[in-house]
């Protein structure tokens, strides 16, 4: 009886990937029908990759000139009305649904389910707290919608062999004009995504400066890695904030992690829970991050890092 | 312009947190509580903008348990003019405290709202998002920036694309993340100057807000452990190992 409604992540015409991912947790319910929302200015590029995503049912559009950048302010309203008819609404445990899907739940008078990492019935989930060091099973009532954001590390992307049809949909809520888009800051680069990337090299405080990040630059480029990092290298400002992975970063699942000069606290340690193969790469012998690697290489990464890159 | 901030108190973040073994919840009895690192931020950066000069006063607000009146102590040690204590013995959901947080603004009438971007203990990184979406005002969430101007802020908002910058009207509600400042420390003196400054306590019920605590918690359970793995000894053995596993 389940009905989930999924607001598409999207930036310059592309879908992000954690749609897919937000499908697999709608796929765990058993739903009747899997609907994905793109609200866009111009979104037919979005709904066709969306409308590719096996097991989604019908993917919803709606344009609007005020949706040109998702501001959550003016994207919720809109939600809120689409929501009707369906029981749950699903987005992304990313920075575009985490601010978007609590306004969501406040339109609709109810609590929200943050970081859902399991199904255990349709109102019944699984999530993090404490930067995951406990997991709770939370219930939500049956005569309420559900609203809660998808934990994407936790979740395979769904499959790319789906031909949901998509329909149009008008929406009329009144939207704010008090929030303007000023700009976007990206990092430019040819790199593969940290959210999304099989492999992934990350550096620490212990790189010491932006110009001996290169060599894990240098390394990831030779694996087809992303590159990642610890706070205390993005705070030391070696690398953009972008690259952060841990609680308050990015929660990445990729096949395999390499940590370079990272210590291994509790807080960059939750991001890197679900990863495959975690190799670790410190001087100290009794660093924690060695608590929880796969494969653990005491030594100096300057030295670690570059012969490593030729041996592979 | 008067500047309200979320000044919740949560288990501190060095705590190792334990689950109790029958799943009821997680141990809190004599574990060092302090304020959320993320509010502590909030805070100083209301100070500091009040130190420029751009707002009048700093009101910390913090819904908890009576025994909270240390904590907020140190919120007003650290600089705040003023605290509300609104006094709650059972844990409050976001949205139930977002519907608490409106009614405090509808008295103080704010002209910023700054919380931290999500609690720790929680995790829930809802109670911002829902309060603006509440009053009806521009909400930033994730700031890692913030500038005044007249009756409008730029903020800076750290976003997993980069870094994004939002033109907002004042008033509004804007979160904050880790990188928008370093939080001062408390000096000796301070604290008893703390001790005069006013603290409004008022009883949850008194609010007249409807709870919506409608989410239910029926097991605490510790995370699945990763194994320890193998040392290797050198670059060759790692190498070697990864290849074994088509990882390489
Ligand atoms: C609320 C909150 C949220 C946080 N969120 C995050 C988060 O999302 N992500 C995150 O990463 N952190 C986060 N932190 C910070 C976290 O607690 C740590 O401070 C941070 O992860 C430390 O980064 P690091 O391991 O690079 O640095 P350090 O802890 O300083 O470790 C550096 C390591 O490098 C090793 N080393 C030094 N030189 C070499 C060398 N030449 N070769 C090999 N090894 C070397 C050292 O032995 C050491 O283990 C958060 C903290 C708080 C309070
Ligand atoms: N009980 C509370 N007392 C004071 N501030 C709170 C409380 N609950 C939430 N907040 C504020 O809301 C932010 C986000 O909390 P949460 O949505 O629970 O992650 C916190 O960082 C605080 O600034």
């Amino acid at each position: 009886m389940s009905r989930v409604l999924i607001i598409a992540e999207h930036l310059n015409g592309q879908l992000n990937g954690a749609t897919a991912r937000c499908v697999s947790c709608a796929a765990a319910l058993n739903a009747d029908a899997i609907d994905v929302l793109v609200l866009s200015d111009a979104g037919q590029s979005v709904a066709t990759q969306a409308a590719k995503i096996s097991g989604v049912s019908t993917v919803r559009v709606s344009d609007n000139a005020a949706n040109a950048h998702a501001i959550a302010q003016v994207l919720a309203p809109q939600i809120a009305q689409a929501a009707a008819g369906y029981s749950h609404v699903f987005g992304p445990s990313t920075t575009f649904g985490k601010d978007l899907m609590p306004c969501v739940a406040a339109l609709l008078g109810v609590g929200q389910i943050s970081d859902v990492m399991s199904v255990e019935s349709s109102h019944s989930f699984k999530r993090p707290i404490y930067a995951g060091n406990a997991i709770i099973t939370v219930n939500a009532p049956a005569d309420k919608p559900v609203v809660a954001t998808v934990r994407t590390a936790s979740w395979p992307a769904a499959g790319n062999d789906g031909s949901a049809g998509i329909e149009p949909l008008s929406l009329s809520a009144p939207l704010p004009a008090h929030t303007r888009f000023v700009s976007l800051q990206q990092g430019k680069s040819d790199r593969p995504d940290l959210q999304s990337a099989g492999k992934v090299v990350s550096g620490g405080r212990a790189l010491g400066s932006a110009e001996n990040f290169a060599i894990v630059y240098s390394l990831a480029d030779k694996l087809g890695a992303a590159v990642g990092a610890s706070r205390a290298a993005v705070d030391a400002g070696y690398v953009p904030n972008e690259l952060q992975v841990g609680q308050t970063g990015k929660i990445i699942s990729p096949e395999l992690y390499i940590a370079a000069g990272i210590s291994g606290a509790i807080q960059h340690l939750t991001g890197i829970k679900d990863a495959g193969t975690i190799v670790a790469i410190n001087k100290d012998a009794e660093a924690p991050i060695f608590e929880v690697a796969d494969f653990g290489l005491v030594g100096d990464l300057f030295q670690i890092l570059p012969e490593l890159e030729k041996s592979i | 312009m008067k500047i309200l901030v979320g000044y919740k108190r949560v288990v501190d973040y060095n705590v190792r947190i334990q689950v109790k073994p029958d799943g009821s919840g997680v141990v809190t009895d004599g574990v060092k509580l302090s304020a959320n690192p993320f509010d502590d931020i909030a805070l100083e950066e209301a100070l500091r903008i009040r130190d420029k000069g751009l707002a009048t006063e700093v009101v910390v607000v913090t819904m908890g348990p009576a025994d909270c009146q240390a904590h907020i102590r140190n919120g007003l040690a650290m600089g705040a003019n003023r605290a509300i204590h609104v006094v709650t013995e059972a844990a409050i959901q976001p949205l139930t405290a977002a519907r608490a947080f409106l009614k405090l603004i509808e008295k103080e009438q704010p002209g910023l709202v700054l919380m931290g971007k999500q609690a720790i203990d929680d995790d829930a990184n809802q109670t911002g998002q829902m309060l603006a979406t509440l009053w009806g005002r521009p909400q930033a969430t994730f700031a890692g920036a913030i500038a005044i101007d007249g009756g409008k802020a730029q903020v800076t908002r750290e976003v997993d694309a980069g870094l994004e910058i939002l033109d907002i009207d004042l008033p509004a509600v804007v979160t904050v993340d880790l990188r928008l400042n370093e939080p001062r420390f408390i000096k000796l003196p301070d604290i008893m100057k703390a001790k005069s400054k006013p603290l409004e306590t008022l009883a949850f019920a008194d609010l007249g807000v409807e709870s919506a605590d409608f989410l239910e918690t029926t097991h605490y359970a510790p995370p699945a452990k990763r194994s320890k793995g193998v040392m290797v000894k050198d670059v060759a053995e790692l190498v070697a190992a990864l290849k074994n596993k088509g990882l390489v």
